[in-house]
């Protein structure tokens, strides 16, 4: 419980480097907040999950992409995807944040040619993202060396990946979670089974990419919708996947103040997070429930996290499009 | 001629001895009455056949049944033991420490155990092979035993056996009529002749426990063959006989035991041995308890009759007496009467009648076992293993050690599903109600954790406990597990089973040697009663329930979950598809409502509304409009030609 007291501490800590200074409170500041407060954090905490260590480990390679500290970005990204797959896909933000930087402005509101006020367009550092890779290996080798040494007496490092991402991938045991999986995986016909699982795991893979085309000029978003997609589409999420995830939204609130649905989203939320302890009782514990009284709650909680992530997603395409157009009033105004 | 004479004896007896020594098959069958104390009688057929060395007999028999033979040969099998029970023998009325109880006492359902003669890496195959032979032999579904979920490799905590052991158990398996006829295929006579002819189906299968087994035992893999194969085929049954007669009540709330015959127990006689059995017996066994309690009424015990306790309907043809028995109270009588060859004017019915009530009680077992589940709810529960004193193991155990500290040696072994995920490290140990370290009472433990859908979990444990002990207790802590829907059974919320757990006393060991008088016949079913063996018990089979998923909803769970997938799919990619002008674009078409069909609707709703109609401002690209149209005309003519030519030249 101590342990992941510090582990928030430390996201606080972190969290209070990556304020985007816009208006009037820190993002940062209210990130952390949120990240805090957030009563599914507590019960992260209460339940001795490992979830604030793989949540540190996310926060720290942003942090260190954030600050151009790339030795602490590499650090970051291999322990969290060491310890939990998903991450992985991280890096492409993680690149973008370390190549072009944190303040990197849309491209398309400045491709006007005429106006030089000192507003150079930035350039792609391609020295730190190679050192970025080389430290990446590095660390990821040292990782697999303890790996390797401490399980030299149970077979080795193949074993290891056979249990831990063979199982993370495959979806072997069907306990009840807070996800869609397991029920879909308890009643699928065995013929189809891994026609699924590649299925629902390409479909966090299929949407790196266009998700990258549209929102490359927004790293941090991009880490943060990148985050929120592979906390809802795991095999195994938990509502610390979830902490995260709403910690992050803190950031962008100036940005995202206009996002429609947003009370929907948040009495969805707890609706869904209240009810969904009482179906798990219901069923397992008096037996007077069903299996899809808990399954049912699930999709809900799915469903919502789906609607938060699409808004998100399209009211900052549209505060870009605001920006631009005001920008673009602007440099005629100018001009 | 008289040389010729002494030469002719002389060669017969040469081949009189060297066809001894070559070895006979030999057949016996045998049947053991024994009244118990609750007014039951507890029925024990043994049939022995014996097959010599194959590399001194050869590969043809004339007893031995030729599935039992061949199944020996293609598994290499040392030793192997099959039984299929119904019921629960109570070892609290009908004894635990003899010998009959302590190798006809089953677990309900199906027990497999067997020992292979080959290198350890083929052992798996051989036992799978194995399950699936035996299963289309007896009819019934040994092969659920073939996947490693269902067997397991015990060390050393069962029967001392070690090597290529491997154990499994089906408490499920319903024992009928059909795992009978199989198994008496293997007589030589079958249930035609002999005392199998007794064995009428309705009645031992409405008794209260009957269970047949089969033991297998063969030696010859070994390097030097002497026994060849042995098998040993017996059924158990206890039953109550109707109390025929009625009988004078006797004073105080004694009643007279039930009378019993052949004919009340089974409906049926039995006509002549079996004409290839070298030996048919049957035999009366009264227990030593029961001897003590009846020994001050007893005129002459060395006499053949019961005198004025009971009586036999036949006259017994031999009496023999315990000796060197361990029970205080006494020894025991074995009465044997042997049938003849040809009872078909007067059948042999056997009977036996009691004239003055008598009770007594059996020996038991040192502890007397139960196993139960703990906790509420389908997440997690507790199995709790009791062992509690009985009055005889108190006073034997004082008799033996009286200077050090006495300990009761105990060993546990049990098999538990891999859906029942035991935590081995939550093991509480309690003595006489107050918690023990494990240190104390564990001497040592071994276990075989559970692998989900691979092996089961394994717990071999030796106990100590104290002599002085009243009552002790082990409990273990588990998770329920969640299935697939194809992996539960038909009647899913009836639960699972977790099997029988095996207790064993490696401290006693129990015989019955029994004074043979000069007369008497070689009897395989008493012979085996002399060797000693082990004292074993077996616990009650747990039920445990899991919870279910709902089973008529597989489509419906498919198809919602991935209208989810779909949703997530789609809004995201429309999210992000948007474009910057597009939107205006819409907009505008929007008010280009330039159809005359529109320009009604948009009139109808303006008076409606009360408000000002205005017309639609005219915007200019209606020559764009009709390029479409026409684009999208010929496409439509395209597609339909296509069509019509696929249609005429495929169909």
């Amino acid at each position: 419980m101590l342990v992941q007291c510090t582990m928030d501490l430390l996201f606080y800590y972190r969290s209070l480097g990556l304020s985007l200074m816009i208006e009037n409170f820190p993002a940062g500041d209210i990130a952390a907040l949120v990240y805090l407060w957030n009563p599914l954090t507590i019960i992260t905490c209460l339940g001795y999950s490992t979830s604030p260590i793989e949540n540190l480990m996310i926060v720290l390679s942003l942090y260190g992409a954030c600050r151009r500290l790339v030795r602490l970005a590499a650090f970051g990204w291999v322990m969290a995807s060491h310890l939990s797959l998903y991450p992985v896909i991280l890096i492409i933000p993680l690149v973008l944040l370390i190549g072009s930087g944190l303040d990197t402005p849309p491209r398309k509101l400045f491709l006007q040619p005429k106006h030089s006020d000192g507003y150079k367009k930035t350039s792609f550092s391609w020295r730190r993202v190679v050192l970025f890779f080389l430290w990446a290996s590095a660390w990821a080798l040292y990782v697999l060396l303890l790996c390797g040494i401490s399980l030299k007496e149970y077979s080795g490092l193949g074993e290891m990946f056979k249990r831990t991402y063979g199982f993370i991938l495959s979806v072997e045991d069907l306990s009840p979670n807070i996800g869609v999986l397991w029920y879909f995986f308890a009643e699928v016909f065995d013929f189809f089974r891994d026609f699924f699982l590649i299925v629902f795991h390409i479909n966090i893979l299929f949407m790196v990419l266009p998700l990258a085309i549209r929102l490359h000029h927004r790293p941090c978003f991009l880490a943060f919708v990148y985050i929120a997609i592979s906390s809802i589409l795991k095999s195994y999420p938990s509502v610390g996947d979830s902490a995260l995830y709403l910690g992050l939204l803190g950031l962008f609130v100036n940005a995202l103040a206009d996002m429609q649905f947003s009370f929907f989203l948040f009495s969805g939320y707890l609706g869904t997070l209240l009810l969904s302890p009482v179906m798990n009782n219901l069923w397992i514990w008096r037996g007077t429930g069903n299996a899809n009284f808990y399954f049912a709650t699930a999709m809900a909680y799915a469903c919502f996290q789906i609607i938060l992530v699409v808004e998100s997603v399209s009211s900052m395409l549209n505060h870009d499009r605001a920006l631009k157009k005001g920008a673009t009033t602007v440099a005629k105004k100018v001009q | 001629m008289s040389r010729f004479l002494s030469i002719s004896i002389l060669l017969l007896f040469v081949l009189h001895v060297s066809s001894e020594s070559a070895g006979e098959e030999e057949f016996t069958e045998e049947l053991l009455f024994r009244p118990l104390p609750d007014r039951k009688v507890l029925s024990h057929f043994h049939f022995e056949s014996r097959a010599p060395p194959t590399n001194s007999y050869g590969h043809h028999h004339r007893l031995f049944p030729k599935a039992i033979y061949q199944l020996v040969h293609k598994y290499r099998i040392k030793q192997m033991e099959l039984s299929f029970t119904q019921g629960r023998w109570n070892y609290d009325s009908w004894g635990g420490f003899d010998p009959i109880a302590s190798s006809n006492a089953k677990p309900p359902g199906v027990e497999l155990w067997a020992v292979f003669g080959v290198p350890p890496d083929q052992v798996d195959a051989s036992w799978k092979n194995l399950t699936h032979t035996l299963s289309g032999l007896f009819c019934a579904s040994i092969n659920f035993l073939e996947s490693s979920t269902a067997y397991s490799a015990p060390d050393w905590s069962f029967r001392s056996l070690s090597g290529n052991l491997r154990y499994g158990s089906l408490p499920r398996e319903a024992v009928c009529t059909e795992n009978l006829t199989p198994w008496l295929k293997l007589l030589p006579c079958r249930d035609k002749s002999g005392l199998s002819s007794l064995m009428n189906r309705p009645s031992i299968y409405s008794g209260f426990y009957h269970s047949q087994r089969l033991h297998l035992t063969s030696d010859e893999f070994d390097p030097v063959a002497l026994h060849g194969i042995m098998l040993e085929q017996t059924l158990t049954i206890v039953l109550q006989p109707d109390s025929l007669e009625t009988h004078p009540s006797f004073s105080g709330s004694r009643k007279l035991q039930p009378s019993w015959s052949m004919s009340s127990l089974f409906g049926k006689t039995v006509d002549g041995k079996c004409a290839l059995a070298k030996s048919s017996n049957v035999y009366v066994q009264l227990e030593g308890s029961l001897v003590y309690n009846m020994k001050n009424t007893w005129n002459s015990i060395d006499s053949y009759e019961g005198d004025s306790n009971f009586g036999f309907t036949v006259s017994p043809d031999r009496m023999m007496k315990e000796i060197n028995s361990i029970d205080k109270e006494g020894y025991s009588i074995l009465y044997g009467f042997s049938i003849n060859n040809d009872h078909s004017s007067k059948p042999f019915d056997l009977g036996f009648w009691w004239k003055l009530p008598v009770t007594w009680s059996c020996v038991k077992a040192p502890l007397r076992v139960s196993r139960f589940l703990m906790g509420s709810g389908n997440e997690k529960g507790a199995i709790a293993l009791s062992l509690q004193s009985t009055e005889w193991s108190q006073s034997l155990l004082k008799a033996d050690n009286n200077g050090e500290k006495c300990n009761l040696r105990v060993d546990v072994f049990q098999l538990v599903p891999w859906y029942i995920k035991v935590y081995y490290h939550t093991t509480k140990i309690y003595v006489d109600g107050a918690s023990q370290s494990l240190g104390d009472i564990i001497e040592k433990m071994s276990v075989s954790p559970s692998e989900d859908k691979v092996s089961p979990g394994v717990m071999e444990m030796i106990l100590r406990l104290p002599c002085d002990m009243k009552s002790a207790s082990l409990t273990l802590e588990f998770d329920k597990g969640f299935l697939h829907i194809d992996e539960y059974p038909p009647d899913a919320n009836q639960g699972f089973d977790i099997p029988s757990a095996i207790i064993s006393y490696p401290d006693f060991q129990t015989r019955l040697q029994y004074k043979l008088d000069t007369t008497s016949i070689k009897s395989p079913m008493v012979s085996k009663m002399q060797e000693r063996r082990t004292i074993l018990s077996y616990t009650e089979v747990l039920l445990v329930p899991l919870t279910t998923p709902d089973f008529s909803m597989p489509y419906n769970v498919i198809t919602i979950t991935c209208t989810v997938f779909a949703l997530y799919f789609g809004s995201l990619l429309n999210a992000l598809r948007r474009r910057v002008g597009e939107e205006e674009r819409l907009r505008k078409s929007k008010d280009k409502s330039t159809g005359k069909l529109r320009l009604l609707l948009s009139k109808l709703s303006a008076k409606l509304r009360g408000k000002p109609w205005e017309p639609p401002s005219s915007t200019p690209p209606s020559s764009s409009s009709k390029f479409i149209s026409t684009k999208v005309v010929i496409k439509i003519i395209l597609i339909a030609a296509i069509a019509f030519g696929w249609q005429y030249y495929d169909g």
